[in-house]
């Protein structure tokens, strides 16, 4: 995973709540066996209408979504991750997230910040007010500033750190095969195995 | 003899065989789960690192993660406590024939060979044991109280029913459980969801989970497990069981659970996959103690009176947008929140409703009686009952899919089929179907259903499709009549 530091793009103004993993990317646009190509099913649905943000020519080129509380409810799919990662988007802001999408974006370096819904509202007045705006995001300081607008974000310290180093879970989890070895041999014996049935 | 759940690098709070904390405060269920898994704590903001006992794999969420595995170079750790299936895009009529959507097949191709390559069991279209992921771990036995379970699929929670801390991942996690059977994971926070009083006729478990979600909204249980306790939910059959914790994440919850008790016990005994003999004692014993010790606190408490509790059913384009089927589309401008009124008058203009119109009163155009949510054999029972002697609305399509081969095959001994059939439903084979339309079972814009499904979320079902979840004698009485109706209804 590349590492993450800050970055800077322009900010896309969401103004939905709840955006679902459904609407993110449809399931029918979940069928490729790649990480890469999802762009297309992004917000699938809203893309037909031409008054849709993305739809708008200084927002075509976004790469900082600040969205409504509860983006990224319901399906697990990471699908939706490399949909907003594949259309070029590296930040979302929200005031609040749900916990598997959060967690996917942190696999993938796409930087969940996590900011009060009145700051939410007064990147949305400067992103509206000046379409093509800028948005900067620190990650070290932990802050957002769209023109003379800077606030603060949140995020959990474990992520934070794993971003920045941009390391990978599996290899930091291997250092601990021992354990995991140790661990195995403590299991109790009648717990089951997909390959030996008992009764029947 | 039980073994005992202490780890000699488990927490200093130790547990004795009866499950009773030795000394600080008692534990939920929840935690109990959690410390018998620990292999090794976090320091600091490091997360634990918890073992996972069972890890189920479908073809839409894996591709990736076997890719992963192959450009590392690594294998799975432990094939023999992983299993897989082919669910999201398995067409449901002419499955003895090749998957016509080109990209659909390759997906479904993709499992097999990874399958094939890394050793790991599959049940594919067209076998006895296929079906929903989450109707055949159960159904084989393979889900049980005191385990981790992990699927890359949000409904992963329905395991919980049985005991089990159950959880959807995402497809990185997917290629870490099968590269290490473990994952890194901070402690969820824990909330019980208090359910009292008798359900009268006519509710049944979708109608409490819907009224749950309702009351503490599609956020509210972001960052927990719900453990939903109480006399009603105690009544409750292992299915009805599952459908509750199944739509725990459409409160925003990670898990949901349900104490083990002697239903589950029955549910088990004699599986393919459950303990036998002396080990079958072994495990009940160490099961007993699965439960909330009586000094523990959860973080928050909810409770729910089962006994006020009628039909429910979703207006909205979220699941927690939802009453009772007695009242009327709500009105935007009554609500307080800018955000939920906002929310609400996207939704009203997405399902073409008017506020105020009578619930009751809204026509469908499909009924879709299925999913993990209610595809198991006693949802298929009390639809055909409600269905017995009536014919599906002119203008009405009914699909019947089962949520695995084993319960169509049950179905099809009890006679359900026919009652089916001669209803004018169709009779469909095992698969998540139009749950969310990844096969042909779609609904065409503005086409309105009535869904036993667990997301009404806008395009869920099909682009532009408009869906009302319901339970499954809604859902068959919806048929009936043409428009939303519960089984009272049809008797008037």
């Amino acid at each position: 995973m590349e590492a993450f530091t800050q970055h800077t793009g322009i900010g896309v103004p969401l103004r939905r709540s709840n955006v679902d993993t459904d609407q993110i990317i449809p399931a029918v646009y979940l069928k490729r066996v790649s990480r890469t190509g999802f762009e297309d099913g992004l917000f699938a649905a809203w893309r037909h209408d031409e008054t849709f943000v993305l739809n708008q020519e200084a927002f075509r080129h976004g790469s900082v979504l600040v969205a409504g509380p509860d983006f990224g409810t319901g399906s697990s799919r990471e699908h939706a991750v490399w949909a907003l990662m594949n259309y070029g988007f590296r930040v979302v802001i929200s005031a609040r997230f749900a916990d598997i999408f959060r967690g996917n974006a942190g696999k993938q370096g796409l930087l969940t910040a996590e900011c009060e819904q009145s700051d939410v509202e007064q990147i949305w007045k400067i992103l509206e007010h000046e379409p093509g705006t800028e948005v900067a995001v620190d990650l070290a300081d932990m802050t957002v500033r769209a023109k003379d607008f800077v606030t603060t974000f949140t995020i959990d310290d474990y992520t934070r750190w794993r971003l920045m180093e941009g390391l990978d879970d599996i290899a930091l989890t291997l250092r601990h095969a021992a354990e995991i070895d140790a661990f195995e041999g403590t299991r109790p014996a009648w717990k089951p195995t997909t390959t030996e049935a008992h009764a029947g | 003899m039980a073994t005992p759940t202490t780890r000699a690098d488990g927490p200093e709070d130790t547990t004795t065989q009866d499950g009773r904390s030795s000394g600080g405060r008692g534990r939920t269920l929840a935690e109990k789960i959690w410390d018998a898994h620990v292999v090794r704590h976090g320091e600091g903001a490091e997360p634990d690192l918890l073992y996972i006992d069972l890890h189920l794999v479908h073809e839409v969420t894996s591709p990736q993660a076997f890719e992963g595995l192959r450009l590392a170079g690594r294998k799975v750790r432990r094939p023999d406590l992983t299993i897989a299936t082919e669910d999201h895009n398995v067409p449901t009529v002419d499955t003895h024939l090749p998957i016509a959507d080109p990209v659909s097949r390759t997906q479904v191709d993709t499992l097999r060979s990874n399958c094939e390559e890394f050793g790991v069991r599959l049940h594919p279209m067209g076998d006895t044991e296929q079906g929903i992921v989450h109707v055949i771990g159960p159904q084989l036995g393979l889900t049980q109280p005191g385990m981790t379970v992990v699927c890359g699929d949000s409904h992963t929670s329905t395991h919980g029913a049985f005991g089990a801390m159950a959880f959807g991942i995402g497809t990185s996690e997917v290629e870490h459980v099968l590269a290490t059977q473990t994952l890194p994971l901070r402690p969820f926070k824990t909330m019980a969801v208090n359910v009292n009083g008798e359900l009268r006729p006519g509710v049944t478990a979708k109608d409490i989970i819907l009224a749950v979600i309702a009351k503490i909204g599609t956020g509210g249980g972001q960052g927990y497990v719900l453990e939903y306790r109480g006399s009603a939910i105690e009544s409750l059959s292992m299915e009805a069981r599952m459908t509750i914790c199944n739509m725990s994440i459409e409160a925003g919850a990670r898990a949901g659970m349900i104490a083990p008790d002697e239903t589950t016990f029955r549910y088990l005994q004699a599986r393919p996959h459950a303990p036998a003999g002396a080990q079958w004692d072994d495990a009940v014993a160490e099961w007993r103690a699965l439960c909330t010790d009586p000094d523990a606190e959860f973080d928050v408490e909810v409770d729910i009176d089962a006994s006020r509790l009628t039909p429910f059913v979703t207006w909205g384009t979220n699941p927690g947008q939802g009453l009772p089927l007695s009242e009327s589309v709500p009105d935007p401008e009554l609500i307080a929140d800018e955000t939920e009124r906002f929310a609400a008058e996207k939704a009203l203009s997405y399902m073409g409703l008017e506020a105020g119109t009578p619930l009751r009163d809204i026509a469908v155009d499909t009924v879709f009686l299925g999913s993990c949510t209610n595809g198991r054999i006693e949802d298929l029972r009390a639809a055909a009952e409600v269905l017995r002697g009536h014919k599906v609305a002119e203008n009405v399509q009914m699909l019947v899919v089962p949520g695995s081969m084993r319960v169509r095959e049950a179905a099809e001994a009890e006679g359900l089929d026919t009652v089916f059939l001669e209803a004018g439903a169709q009779w469909r084979q095992a698969g998540c179907s139009m749950c969310l339309g990844m096969n042909p079972d779609q609904l065409s814009p503005g086409e309105r259903s009535a869904s036993t499904s667990n997301r009404n979320f806008e395009g869920r079902q099909g682009e532009g499709g408009r869906t009302h979840l319901v339970s499954p004698l809604v859902a068959a009485a919806t048929a009936v009549r043409g428009t939303l109706a519960s089984p009272e209804d049809l008797t008037e």
